[in-house]
């Protein structure tokens, strides 16, 4: 069943008139609305109830990873100064 | 998929733990809110609470969709059906309490209610059946009203109707804060909501109420790094809003998105169950789409409905002023089973997390 507040992220593997052929990692197609969003293919997407609300960024994704090891070393390096 | 793919390391868990026990007062209590079913979800589910200091709570806020919904529309969508509509809705809302009787009391009495995955589905079925009345009842915050938008502009088929019940989520925050005895010191705001509504829309937390916010995501990781942010923010003295959530929320959000919600509805008060009527909380349809308006077009209109059994709390659960625990119902008169109220029923229910998912 469906979370309300929760979207999922789907890779986009065609699209056509506002629609989308997904795939959520299950290796099936399925198709969404993407009037929302401006997707090519390989993007990753996040889908809520069958629309696309945005699209995912894979660059800020593992710049999320390399600020949170930064955080933490650094912080972890004032320490031991 | 990359969103997972080291949001749930357990060696960085690790040290974001010791992060925020060294930023973490000594023994102030301080209290942060979230107010997302799905923040509950991650926070119960990998037991975060156990990890941080004790001093530090994490409190759910009216985050469940079908938990807000209140009885008199859902009174609404009953009524609609016993009128021979065919009510399509999300299959969360089937079980939620009304004054009466649940959608799900409706349909084993013979009324054409059908669980959809999306208002397209409804859009479809209508196309299908052109000779039947057919109401897509359309529960959700900012994350799921798009799309009803889109579906009201694009010029549904004249057998479709629509009882809107969206709410949204800045206001509920405010009335938070207006809760005297809450105290809450800082916000995780919900991440799914922000890709829709962008940063922007909290800048008045901290600004206004020197209230320290953090936009996060899902994944244990991110409600983690979300608390030390705010943690740091208080040690500090200084309120500000910040985004763990860059992979998926900018300060603008989703402009398309805002803009087919401001084509569509106008914002209105709305009753949140429990909690009364909130100012500017609610969308409903603009009067250009009034032919859409499955409350108009059937002449339906519920005033007030009984929002809460005898017994339930769920009105102080959905601001975090109780723990699930502490309604004697708990796990006893009320179950995932044979649930008393909406935040036993609905998946992203506080109450229903902590009876699934606490460890
Ligand atoms: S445990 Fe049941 S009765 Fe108690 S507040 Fe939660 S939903 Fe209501």
């Amino acid at each position: 069943m469906m979370a309300m507040c929760l979207a999922i992220p789907a890779k986009v593997m065609k699209v056509q008139d506002g629609k989308a052929q997904v795939d959520f990692g299950e290796g099936v197609l399925r198709e969404v609305d993407v009037t929302l969003v401006n997707v090519k293919v390989g993007d990753y997407i996040l889908v809520h109830a069958g629309y696309a609300i945005q699209v995912l960024s894979r660059e800020e994704a593992e710049e999320t990873l390399r600020l949170w090891s930064e955080i933490l070393e650094a912080e972890n390096q004032l320490k031991t100064k | 998929m990359f969103e997972h793919l080291k949001f749930r390391d357990p060696v960085l868990a690790k040290r974001i733990v010791e992060k925020i026990r060294e930023v973490a007062p000594k023994s102030d209590v301080v209290k942060i809110c979230h107010v997302c079913g799905t923040h509950e979800w991650t926070i119960t589910h990998f037991g975060l609470r156990s990890l941080l200091p004790s001093n530090v709570e994490v409190i759910a806020g009216p985050g469940c969709p079908v938990c807000v919904t209140p009885a008199s529309e859902i009174d609404e969508a009953v009524q609609l059906a016993q009128k021979g509509v065919a009510v399509t809705c999300f299959g969360d809302v089937l079980r939620v309490p009304s004054s009466e009787k649940s959608l799900l009391d409706a349909k084993a009495e013979g009324a054409d209610i059908r669980v959809v995955y999306s208002v397209s589905d409804a859009v479809k079925m209508a196309e299908k059946e052109p000779a039947k009345e057919f109401a897509f009842f359309a529960i959700g915050f900012e994350t799921t009203a798009p799309s009803t938008a889109i579906e009201v502009l694009k010029k549904p088929p004249k057998n479709l109707s629509f009882l809107v019940s969206h709410r949204l989520i800045p206001p509920a925050m405010e009335l938070l804060l207006g809760i005297g005895d809450l105290h809450i010191d800082g916000f995780i705001a919900p991440g799914h909501v922000s890709t829709v509504i962008g940063l922007k829309a909290y800048e008045i937390f901290p600004k206004a109420y020197r209230m320290p916010t953090v936009v996060a995501g899902f994944e244990p990781l991110d409600v983690l790094f979300a608390v030390y942010m705010i943690l740091k923010q208080l040690k500090e003295g200084v309120a500000r809003l910040e985004n763990e959530y860059v992979r998926a929320v900018n300060w603008e959000g989703n402009i398309k998105a805002q803009e087919v919600m401001q084509q569509a509805f106008e914002v209105v008060d709305g009753e949140w169950r429990g909690l009364g009527r909130l100012p500017s909380s609610a969308f409903k349809l603009k009067t250009q789409y009034v032919n859409f308006d499955a409350c108009e077009k059937f002449g339906v209109h519920v005033k007030h409905g009984r929002d809460l059994l005898p017994g339930c709390q769920c009105h102080l659960v959905m601001i975090g002023k109780i723990k699930p625990t502490e309604c004697p119902l708990f796990m006893k008169a009320c179950t995932p089973q044979k649930p008393k109220g909406a935040c036993m029923v609905s998946i992203e229910g506080t109450c229903r997390i902590w009876a699934k998912e606490a460890k």
